[in-house]
């Protein structure tokens, strides 16, 4: 069928901010859906409050709408722009439902709009759980028992009639939000009344548990004609019991023999057909490993996490094809751009193994509940590709960057085999390791088995892992010996850590014995036609197929990008390095890319010339230099996982291109930056450079408290805290060495004052700032954490030249050539320098689009020799606009139970969301809207703050009271109120009694929560309570007074009306 | 132990023997299925031939012999990447390794199968010989050059006819190396099946008051069964309800007038897209050909095509309920088997 001829103006709907459950999976889908539109010579109108994502870019859409993700701003953007057409499939759960509700109010007919692709009866139907069950029932499909319930007596009587365990879901909630298994009436007790709130329409399912099943999935992808092919199959190494994203995933499935396979194939497919889906779908089942039994877990009828993996795993692009499907072609009509010879038709077949593990945020939130189960933790994830499973996960493993490079973890040594068995019934992150250390032990295949069901496929590989470690350990090291773990996927520098060898000469040996790494190409075809994709993975043991031949007449560069998301290093440096090769590219340079992370944009195959599915170690990836001889390496834009290559790549002898190896040394190292500050007398806090805790202390007390303690070299403030007293940095440092620390542990004096941000390009002689960013909250939050505006609203021209000084100064001293971030203290007393990265940061995406400076195209001009001067957007401070943007953070404190939620040095927010507008009260006030803060506007206001505040919460209060706030206070706080002629009410605190303030938040009185934390990570304090019951609620708890007030400036902006919309491919 | 393949083009890939010790000679083609490795060695299609598998690791869930297509493994030689020591399946009887053994048939491992099914591809199927013991190259490519599998539909046809019972129609199955699942689809159909052997005279089927007839699939080149096209021939022009599949399609074709052609290198697997005209849609099938019909007469019409090459995979014998399909029915195709029912005048759930 040809495309739709009424399909001219397309409106894209993105997922909005990266939170836990929708991570960059939906940029990769919604770029290459935009891309696709834009091919098809369509008009393509995006909206998504997300500016860290690639699809905001004014070069993928035509008109961008960076604005918060309701019906109100879908509807003002639908009259504004008059699109014929909605594409709602590719925005994760957030684009999805935002166009079922609007297609539920009848809106979309009266502008004659229509939506593209999978039906709104479609989508409803694989949604609703009820309407799911029937659909499955008609076809002859096993679900699992269950019943939707909008009460909790119903849910629970349905419990005891189906018997527990029995796990809840609430109906249309992404990433698991606010499900869980209950294995008795407490449990479901405690789950089912949050699930029941959580859900959009307030109910919730309770069905039978299935624990212990295989989990499967497939990829599906149909067209209007009803032809429909599986994209992939998928088997979790975690049964059902752990969400489908905690769990480590291989593609294809290994343990179904071809019956059960096909039965479930089949069933995919009939699946697909009895919905009538019109474009990718997803489809999990739980299999029960005795026999053919199965059920139907769940259908996303949308593009989501697992087709990302898909189409990573296959080379298949699944939202190009399903955007073109969504426009009336079908699947024999769409050429495979990989083969460039076969159609879309031709179902996928790979000849290698896949591997995805999670990237949990465990290492950041130390106190976080670890247990793994319906409810979605992890972040991100990594992707391996291997010819053998025990190399697809050795590889995924050191791709984690938890400096783990196999699977025996010295923590698990001391463990006594009794110790190991239990361990083995935690189902957690560590799982992993924990059964490899026992079979290490001898603790038998089936005995694990019964305890994890755990395939005994998955099992025995791990074993054949573990029992060569064993065998290496022997000390003899033959060439047999040695390309046998090369094929498991073993990394010289462990081979040579079991053997007693130094990893160079594991390498030497290698080199003598020819044990080289070969590179094949993902074509998804296994090889049956010749593919013209440049997608490659390495293996050994094989014939290589990528030459390393470079373009004619051209120069080659490696782009090394930035792995998993995580807390502190998220998509942004995704849209960096994938700027960063288009500029490349633009220039005229050969461009080959090195990631890990199936969910982004830089991993597909037609971003580089290039691209090496691989671990960012140095090894994996010096083993891409030898073949591929790149003229230079560009680390600046990839996060701490790229500039932690910078010394193995100069080792390797690779240019590293921009800002030397040297210089970022410069910038790191305590006391050679403060030799820079000292020269050009540039003040910073005062601060030491230690190793052990006595020095901490010993500096700490130097310096005075309050201080500042973190490690170097470290992205997010990872493990950094303000430490008050001794035993706060005694408490600090046990956690910080908690990992292998290379590099030293600072400690600096605590300067209260408002925070700045800069980001600058620098070409070695001149510098441009494209704008200065003030943060909202002083100084103690991290930046990544605080609200963050452009242009400054309430800092002086003075100390704008101040810092537009100090900057260029700075860059001059580290000799910078491309970026360099700085942020800045504005105190009464001056300005001081935090923290200086000469690199690419967090806020780059979103300054580029609010200034329209393309910052990474200029550095990477500046990188290859261009100058400033010669690149029409000036030097020094770029002006300011004349509107105003605020980035908001957004956090998925929902989804981790134990994390304290309260601000401070270490960075906890997951994503952002951009407010832009003519006045900064609307931007913030858009920006708070497009976080997902119901914004209360008057009601219950809670306050509860430390000794330290009372003074200013005081003003704040009456502001609340002026708006009809009702206020009410705990204790000390209260009497201070009332003292000061705010007219508050006593709530008893947690040890005074029946009710108190928990069951103030909970009883639904509580609109509002204004709490500031005492000091320490101590969770028993009430303080943790409080803003954990909130969070549960999903009552917003403000813990910093600047966003208090931000907050409040933004009740009087909701109260005062109308908001627009800003196209910012107009600015 | 060591094993060698020496492939006619004089490459030499060296790896482990697995199953069987024995030298074989065999025209080695691949296969890019990442299941099926039990039924595609038993498949009598697969007759003398040696197996590449490009999924890199197989056995992973063992061997049920109730899975076979056949009595017996028929394919010469199984060449894979890895043979997975690690094997679970609640239905497994014995693993991969000893499923060669017990029939005899060898095969090696540690090959880099990518690699061998890219040189297949680039330079078409090759002949084969696999060895662990020493050869002199000249004299294996001698006898490789003069390598030709011949009379492959005899070898494995069956000796004597077989019946099974079924309240349905009464159809006739010529066995040219006939799979249990094709015998299987039609038996739940509740067909009433007579399995011949391939030498049967057309005469001696017609005997049977037949409502209808499968040409099975096979083996080889079907340009050397002259006399069973002969005896296709006699059947088709009775006016019985008849389906072809795979090689019984290409025994249809030259029986009418029709030609085949030597592919390059064939299908071999599990995903090839079938788009049916009529209903315009795509069906993916599996495949096992080195063969196919280039040159329709003007007896049959094409009814689907291979989106591909656009290679034929389905004729419609026009002015008789004659069919035929290049493709290997599946779950998702196992509408023709219905629409053969239909053919015989009979329900579609007899």
């Amino acid at each position: 069928m040809p495309k739709k001829a009424d399909v001219k103006k397309v409106l894209v709907i993105g997922s909005g901010p990266i939170i836990i459950g929708q991570a960059a999976e939906f940029d990769y889908a919604g770029t290459q859906a935009c891309r696709t539109l834009k091919e098809e010579g369509m008009e393509v109108v995006l909206m998504n409050s997300n500016p860290a994502t690639i699809m905001t870019d004014k070069d993928i859409a035509d008109k961008v709408y960076i604005e918060p993700l309701t019906i109100e701003t879908l509807k003002k953007v639908i009259i504004k722009e008059r699109p014929d057409s909605i594409l709602p499939t590719l925005g994760g759960q957030t684009g999805l439902n935002l166009a079922m509700e609007i297609a539920e109010t009848g809106f979309l007919e009266e502008y004659g709009v229509k939506l593209l692709g999978t039906t709104p009866e479609t989508i409803r139907m694989a949604e609703d759980r009820q309407g799911f069950k029937d659909a499955m029932e008609d076809i002859g499909q096993p679900c699992i028992a269950s019943k939707v319930v909008e009460t909790y007596a119903d849910g629970l009587a349905f419990a005891y009639e189906i018997g527990f365990p029995v796990i809840i879901r609430p109906a249309y909630t992404l990433g698991g939000t606010g499900g869980g298994i209950a294995n008795n009436e407490e449990e479901f007790a405690q789950i089912a009344p949050h699930g029941i709130r959580l859900s959009r329409v307030g109910q919730i399912l309770v069905e039978k548990c299935i624990a212990g099943w295989k989990e499967i999935e497939f990829e599906a992808m149909r067209d209007s004609s009803g032809s429909a092919i599986t994209i992939c199959s998928m088997e979790n190494l975690d049964p059902v019991g752990v969400h489908t994203g905690d769990s480590i995933v291989v593609a294809p499935a290994q343990t179904l023999a071809t019956k059960e396979f096909n039965m479930l194939r089949e069933a995919a497919l009939k699946i697909i057909n009895k919905l009538g889906v019109e474009g990718g779908c997803n489809i999990q089942f739980a299999l029960e490993p005795n026999s053919f039994e199965y059920a139907v877990i769940e259908v996303n009828p949308r593009l989501s996490r697992s087709s990302a993996l898909a189409s990573k795993a296959t080379g298949y692009p699944i939202a190009k094809v399903a955007t073109r499907i969504a426009m009336g072609y079908t699947l024999d009509e769409i050429k495979n751009a990989v083969t460039g010879k076969t159609y879309a038709g031709f179902e996928p077949t790979i000849d290698y193994i896949v591997a995805k593990f999670p990237k949990w945020p465990f290492d950041k939130f130390v106190t976080a509940e670890r247990k793994l189960g319906t409810q979605m933790k992890a972040t991100g994830e990594v992707m391996s590709i291997g010819t053998c499973f025990e190399s697809a996960l050795l590889k995924a493993v050191r791709s984690l960057e938890l400096n783990l490079f196999a699977l025996d973890l010295p923590q698990y040594q001391s463990f006594s085999k009794e110790m190991l068995y239990e361990e083995l019934k935690k189902i957690d992150d560590m799982r992993l390791f924990v059964v490899a250390q026992a079979l290490l032990r001898g603790i038998t295949i089936d005995e694990i088995y019964d305890i994890t069901k755990i395939d005994r496929w998955f099992l025995t590989k791990i074993k054949s892992i573990v029992d060569l470690g064993v065998e290496l350990k022997k000390g003899n090291l033959t060439p047999e010996l040695l390309e046998k773990a090369k094929i498991y996927g073993y990394p010289d520098k462990v081979i040579g850590e079991y053997v007693g060898m130094d990893a160079k000469a594991v390498k030497e040996m290698r080199k003598a014995n020819s044990i080289m790494p070969a590179y094949k190409m993902v074509d998804t075809c296994a090889a049956e036609f010749e593919a013209i994709t440049p997608y490659y993975y390495s293996c050994y043991g094989s014939e290589n197929e990528s030459t390393g031949e470079t373009q004619e007449g051209k120069k080659k560069i490696m782009v090394l990008g930035s792995g998993p998301i995580r807390i502190g290093q998220g998509i942004e440096f995704d849209y960096c390095s994938v700027h960063c090769v288009w500029a490349l590219k633009s220039l005229g340079y050969e461009t080959i890319i090195v990631n890990n992370n199936p969910e982004t944009v830089s991993t597909d195959f037609d971003i580089a010339d290039k691209l090496y599915f691989e671990p960012l170690t140095p090894e994996d990836v010096e083993n891409i230099v030898d073949l591929e001889q790149p003229y230079g390496a560009i680390v600046q834009f990839g996060g701490q996982t790229a500039i932690k290559l910078t010394k193995a790549l100069k080792e390797m002898g690779v240019k590293i291109l921009g800002t030397k190896a040297e210089d970022v040394d410069r910038a790191e190292d305590r006391e050679l930056f403060d030799e820079i500050l000292e020269a050009h007398n540039i003040p910073r806090p005062a601060g030491r450079t230690v190793f052990t805790c006595e020095e901490a202390i010993a500096a700490a007390n130097e310096i005075g408290y309050p201080v500042l303690v973190r490690p170097s070299y470290v992205l997010g403030g990872q493990g950094m805290e303000i430490a008050y007293n001794d035993r706060d940095i005694t408490v600090y440092m046990e956690i910080i060495n908690r990992s292998v620390q290379e590099h030293p542990i600072l400690v600096d004096k605590y300067v209260i004052g408002k925070e700045v941000e800069v980001d600058a390009v620098c070409d070695g002689e001149n510098i441009l700032i494209p704008g200065i960013m003030e943060h909202v909250e002083r100084t103690g939050v991290h930046s990544g954490d605080s609200i963050s505006v452009y242009p400054t609203q309430t800092i002086s021209q003075k100390d704008i030249d101040t810092i537009i000084d100090y900057t260029e100064k700075l860059a001059k001293a580290l000799n910078v050539v491309g970026l360099i971030n700085i942020q800045f203290i504005v105190a009464p007393d001056g300005v001081y320098i935090i923290e200086v990265n000469p690199r690419s940061s967090r806020t780059v995406p979103y300054i580029s689009k609010v200034t329209n400076v393309p910052i990474v195209k200029l550095a990477v001009r500046a990188m290859m020799g261009e100058k400033l001067l010669d690149m029409g957007y000036g030097i020094g401070l770029n002006p300011a606009a004349d509107y105003v943007a605020v980035k908001m953070p957004v956090f998925s404190f929902e989804k981790l139970h134990d994390v304290d939620t309260s601000l401070g040095p270490e960075m906890k927010s997951t994503g952002e969301v951009l407010g832009i507008a003519p006045t900064f009260h609307e931007a913030l006030y858009k920006s708070f809207v497009g976080s997902n803060m119901k914004i209360p506007t008057e009601g219950n206001l809670l306050i509860t703050v430390r000794d330290t505040d009372k003074e200013e919460v005081c003003t704040l209060a009456r502001e609340f009271e002026k708006h009809g706030f009702r206020i009410y206070a705990t204790g000390g706080t209260c009497q201070y109120l009332i003292e000061n002629g705010v007219n508050a009410k006593k709530v008893n605190k947690i040890a005074e009694g029946a009710p108190d303030i928990l069951d103030f938040i909970s009883g639904g009185g509580c609109d509002l929560v204004i709490n500031t934390p005492t000091r320490g990570r101590q969770h028993n304090r009430d303080g943790f309570k409080i803003r954990r019951t909130s969070v549960e609620r999903s009552i917003p708890c403000l813990t910093s007074l600047d966003t208090a007030k931000a907050l409040l400036a933004s009740i009087e902006q909701k109260t005062a009306g109308e908001v627009g919309i800003v196209d910012i491919s107009t600015l | 132990m060591k094993a060698y393949l020496i492939l006619e083009d004089g490459s030499v890939y060296e790896g482990k023997s697995i199953g069987a010790v024995r030298d074989c000679t065999c025209e080695i083609v691949f296969n890019t299925s990442t299941v099926g490795y039990v039924e595609t060695l038993s498949d009598p299609s697969y007759y003398g031939q040696g197996v590449v598998l490009t999924y890199p690791i197989i056995g992973s869930y063992g061997v049920n012999l109730s899975d076979m297509e056949s009595e017996r493994i028929w394919a010469k030689c199984l060449i894979v990447r890895e043979l997975s020591e690690a094997a679970s399946n609640f239905r497994m009887e014995i693993t991969l390794s000893d499923y060669l053994c017990r029939y005899g048939v060898t095969g090696i491992e540690g090959i880099d199968t990518r690699a061998l099914a890219r040189k297949l591809r680039d330079k078409g199927s090759m002949a084969g010989f696999v060895t662990t013991s020493y050869f002199e190259l000249d004299e294996v490519l001698g006898k490789l050059k003069e390598y030709k599998s011949k009379n492959a539909v005899k070898a494995v046809t069956s000796v004597s006819p077989r019946h099974i019972e079924g309240d349905g129609k009464k159809v006739a199955v010529l066995d040219c190396g006939v799979k249990n699942s094709v015998l299987d689809k039609l038996s739940e159909r509740g067909l009433d099946i007579t399995v011949y052997p391939a030498v049967t005279s057309a005469e001696e089927i017609l005997s049977g008051n037949i409502d209808g007839i499968i040409i099975s699939n096979g083996p080889g080149n079907p340009e050397e069964n002259a006399e069973l096209i002969e005896t296709v021939k006699k059947l088709y022009e009775k006016d019985i309800p008849m389906m072809g599949l795979e090689l019984g399609h290409e025994l249809l074709a030259l029986a009418t007038e029709s030609a085949t052609v030597k592919m390059e290198r064939g299908h071999r697997g599990s995903n090839y897209p079938v788009k049916f005209i009529e209903k315009n849609k795509v069906y993916i099938t599996s495949q096992n050909h080195g063969y196919v019909v280039d040159k329709v007469s003007d007896k049959a019409e094409v009814i689907c095509y291979n989106i591909n090459d656009s290679s034929v995979e389905g004729l419609r014998y026009k002015g008789k309920n004659v069919v035929s399909y290049q493709f290997a029915p599946g779950a998702e195709t196992s509408f023709i088997f219905d629409e053969f029912v239909s053919m015989m005048g009979g329900s579609e759930n007899a």
